[in-house]
């Protein structure tokens, strides 16, 4: 019952919040938004028994990619005003080709069953151990190439990120490590005899 | 009220198409298309987990890891490509990327 009546809240706000971030004029406001639909599918998350997911989702989506959309949105000094006209244009294909695809998606889940005797379970999830730690057995025995190949995605794609935004300004005043360390006192000190009432 | 496995796909089918919708409705603004992606790897990712439990099944799970992971980089990926982009021309309209003719 408790379960039934948060899975009704969690999926109305993230359906809610998943409009406002598509319909929303201000983009700081989608990215807010994206945010609250993100939270929510976490708790569906949590509702279904993934909390490692669950917590993965908040960090990764919440803590990282939502706050690199909002640096994106605040740096770009984009018209969004003009961005958004036209929009008109595109509401009668639009809706027709979500509705073709949600009408699809209806017919999939509505005729659609599991034969129980087709079903094998790979890796079954075991009853007597937390959600986090069975991932865990299974994602570094079985899957430790998926694993390691995920690893290799994010190292690819933080390289990218860096060559493609790093930019060399001509001009700017940069340190010199090794001229700062070849720096001896011969070339570094010049004394100076001043005589008395005479200056330099 | 017990909630099954057909709950979970119709919230996620309904986030699947919220999605696509996004991406015809802001045909120009390339970050909400990018956000509209995301919220399409979300639906998928509901999918998956859904099924994972429902089959009592844990590959479900880690393959919903791996989409979260192809999908941070591509969101880092896509807004590096967009930064360049405003640098380059000063504005991030979709219509204006038309260099290679595609």
């Amino acid at each position: 019952m408790v379960a039934g009546l948060f899975f009704y809240l969690f999926s109305a706000v993230a359906v809610a919040s998943a409009v406002m971030v598509i319909s929303a004029r201000n983009p700081v406001h989608s990215v807010l938004f994206l945010i609250l639909c993100f939270f929510n599918a976490a708790g569906l998350f949590i509702l279904m028994g993934a909390e490692f997911l669950a917590m993965i989702l908040v960090v990764v989506y919440v803590g990282a990619v939502a706050v690199l959309f909002l640096f994106v949105v605040m740096m770009l000094d984009v018209d969004f005003v003009e961005l958004r006209q036209g929009m008109l244009n595109y509401l009668p294909v639009g809706v027709t080709i979500g509705l073709i695809v949600l009408v699809e998606l209806a017919l999939v889940v509505g005729s659609w069953a599991v034969d129980p005797g087709l079903v094998k379970t790979a890796s079954p999830t075991p009853s007597d151990i937390t959600n986090t730690e069975a991932l865990g057995r299974v994602l570094y025995t079985d899957f430790i190439f998926y694993f390691q190949a995920a690893g290799l995605v994010l190292l690819v794609a933080m390289i990218g990120a860096i060559v493609l935004t790093l930019r060399h300004k001509e001009g700017v005043k940069r340190q010199n490590i090794g001229d700062q360390v070849a720096r001896g006192p011969a070339t570094a000190i010049e004394v100076v005899k001043v005589k008395p009432g005479q200056g330099i | 009220m017990v909630i099954g496995l057909s709950h979970y796909l119709t919230v996620a089918a309904i986030l699947f198409t919220i999605g696509i919708f996004g991406i015809f409705l802001n045909r120009k603004n390339v970050i909400v298309i990018l956000m509209s992606i995301e919220l399409m790897l979300l639906a998928v990712n509901i999918n998956l987990v859904a099924f994972s439990t429902h089959l009592n099944d844990l590959v479900g799970q880690v393959f919903a890891l791996l989409v979260l992971t192809v999908a941070a980089g591509e969101a880092a990926i896509g807004l590096a490509i967009l930064v360049t982009y405003f640098r380059n021309r000063g504005s991030i309209a979709v219509e204006d990327i038309n260099l290679m003719k595609g």
